[in-house]
């Protein structure tokens, strides 16, 4: 747009330049940081001298005879099975994801295809339950669960996030089977097709981008949460983001904070990855709701 | 669609909404006016050579029988609510009565655990939307002017604080204003002032959480505007510069009118998302100085010994409500969408 209206003067080139580079380092220095501390030992990361020592590592080069170190990294994964939590989270991101589709899908192009009034009404509920805080929910769940006995089972979380997921998969997914065009799955019946395989042979097919972005949001709310697997799973069947807060508990204390921060970063590295390979369609998605109203 | 249709199409979705989003703000209300039982009491009389003294001793069999009989607690009607630990109406009440001023009275209301979190809540709501709106919408507009080959990269970095886990973000920013790491020691060299700590300084503890949600809020207004961006019509850009606009001008009477309606729906999802605040609140560990209402709840429910069930439920019940007024304008606003798609 500027590009073409006119060119800049200098002064606001670099002006410009300077704030984006200033913005890149707010938004990114404190994972290289962490990243870069989760292989020294502690009296380097949270260093009382100076944070020089951080960077050269030379309290790490003392303790363990080389300036970088996995301490942390076998502390977490090994000693403390943070691996038992990657695990977990795994079985529940996925799971949430392929059911969060499936009946996200289902819902989704009802909506879109239905002009009936209640459909209206389905949409607006959802935008209340969205806006619902899931601490909130989760002291509801509590109480029925501890009497039905379903407490702290991965199936019971993996449910429970799924059901949440819900209003804003909805909506996301209704917002992109509209842009489908109705005579297709239309045309596709009158070829003979029931409504169901009109949905499932012929709006599935071109409706992949939607779906893998959806996909994307569905997956973060599962992989980010803290409210609902903090507080729905038992001890073993811990994901990473309570295990992390755990650590922080019962780690603090004995001097080993360096675990919590090598389980931090290798928490992050799949969000990093999936940023990487998906950025357009993070981008999109996050588009889609708001620019078309 | 036919109705029938549209029934086994929407049912698996509307079931599992039902279930786990709309019973649970059920099973919130009822729970919310209930509390837990009182341990069951029985006198005892001990006879000993020097005569006999009765003792009031818990009953821990019978406490136990009626905890697995009524798992609710008892009957409280809305005693919770009222209570010290929530609207506390009679403590406000005393403290309004009591005080020499409207500042010590708003101290003394301040102190009381419910409204300290309401207050912090609130702030952090009104401060962190519009920074972050501000903040994005220029990320967005210096973007759009460096060259195409930036874009990429500068984006991806960008999307970092928002797609990271709220939990792990606030402690990768704990760490490093924590008085040990980066940004903590150089603030006390700053300052000189060696006990600014965010455990000694609830100022700094504050600036912090709302630095926290500024950084996490603002990618999601960039992306937006910065998409918005891209459908300014030329045109009215090239007209405004005919008639003489300087650049200034151009942002403030184009392209602003233009992203004005992006602005609102921006802000009123954030609006809604910030007002759950909850993850920074554990993760810089700033209870002593900042709490929320959601963590009011969580810290209801992961109490050592027995879980507040009714206490937290009460909490809940009053941030719903919060979240629905907050919610009114966006329904308000739908609802003339569809009118107007209907008309």
């Amino acid at each position: 747009m500027s590009a073409s209206v006119g060119k800049q003067p200098l002064y606001l080139k670099a002006a410009i330049s300077g704030f984006v580079i200033l913005w890149l380092i707010v938004a990114a220095f404190p994972f290289l940081w962490t990243v870069w501390g989760s292989f020294k030992v502690e009296a380097d990361f949270f260093s009382r001298v100076g944070w020089w020592n951080a960077i050269v590592g030379t309290r790490t080069e003392l303790q363990t005879g080389s300036p970088f170190t996995g301490d942390g990294y076998y502390g977490a994964w090994v000693t403390r099975d943070f691996w038992r939590a990657v695990v977990n989270t795994g079985i529940v991101t996925i799971s949430v994801t392929a059911i969060s589709l499936v009946l996200g899908t289902l819902g989704g192009y009802a909506l879109a295809r239905s002009g009936h009034k209640y459909a209206f009404w389905i949409l607006i509920a959802a935008l209340v339950f969205r806006a619902m805080p899931h601490i909130t929910l989760v002291s509801g769940y509590l109480l029925p669960f501890f009497e039905l006995n379903i407490w702290g089972h991965l199936a019971t979380s993996i449910i429970v996030l799924v059901a949440i997921n819900q209003p804003f998969t909805l909506w996301m997914l209704h917002s992109f089977f509209l842009s489908i065009p109705k005579d297709l799955d239309e045309s596709a019946m009158v070829d003979g097709c029931t409504r169901f395989q009109a949905f499932r042979l012929v709006v599935i097919p071109v409706m992949w981008p939607g779906v893998i972005t959806t996909g994307l949001f569905s997956f973060l709310l599962a992989y980010n949460d803290f409210a609902v697997t903090s507080m729905l799973l038992s001890q073993d069947n811990q994901t990473m983001v309570p295990k992390i807060s755990s650590f922080l508990g019962s780690i603090q204390e004995q001097g080993n904070v360096m675990y919590a921060v090598a389980a931090v970063v290798s928490a992050t590295v799949p969000l990093f990855i999936l940023v990487l390979f998906f950025q357009r369609q993070i981008v999109s998605g996050l588009t889609a709701g708001a620019v078309k109203g | 669609m036919p109705h029938k249709t549209f029934f086994w199409f929407i049912l698996p979705s509307v079931v599992a909404m039902i279930l786990f989003i709309a019973l649970p703000i059920a099973s919130v209300v009822i729970q919310s006016v209930y509390v837990e039982h009182e341990r069951v009491l029985v006198e005892v009389e001990n006879c000993g050579p020097f005569g006999c003294s009765t003792e009031v001793r818990v009953d821990t069999e019978a406490t136990e029988q009626l905890r697995s009989e009524q798992p609710l607690g008892r009957f409280n009607g809305l005693g919770t609510y009222l209570n010290r630990a929530h609207l506390a109406v009679e403590e406000v009440g005393t403290i309004v009565s009591t005080s020499a001023s409207i500042g010590e009275a708003l101290t003394r209301i301040y102190n009381l655990p419910f409204y300290k979190a309401f207050l912090f809540t609130l702030i952090y709501c009104f401060v962190v939307t519009p920074l972050g709106i501000m903040l994005g919408f220029t990320i967005a507009l210096a973007v759009n002017t460096i060259p195409r080959l930036l874009k990429g990269p500068v984006i991806f970095f960008s999307l970092l604080p928002m797609i990271i886990t709220p939990l792990i973000g606030s402690l990768i920013l704990y760490w490093m204003f924590s008085s040990n790491g980066i940004l903590g020691a150089t603030l006390q060299t700053l300052f000189n002032d060696p006990t600014l700590t965010l455990r000694q300084s609830p100022a700094l503890t504050w600036i912090t959480l709302l630095v926290y949600g500024v950084w996490t809020a603002a990618p999601f207004s960039f992306v937006v505007f910065y998409a918005g961006l891209q459908t300014v019509p030329g045109d009215t850009l090239e007209s405004a510069m005919i008639d003489g606009a300087s650049r200034w001008e151009r942002v403030r009477f184009v392209i602003i009118p233009h992203l004005a309606p992006l602005a609102t729906f921006v802000g009123l999802v954030q609006l809604m998302d910030n007002f759950r605040v909850f993850e920074p609140i554990v993760g810089f560990s700033s209870e002593a100085s900042a709490t929320s209402l959601s963590w009011l709840v969580f810290n209801d429910l992961v109490g050592q010994d027995s879980q507040a069930f009714g206490s937290a439920a009460a909490t809940s019940v009053i941030t719903i409500l919060g979240v629905v007024i907050l919610l009114t304008p966006v329904l308000i606003r739908t609802w003339r969408d569809f009118n107007a798609k209907g008309a």
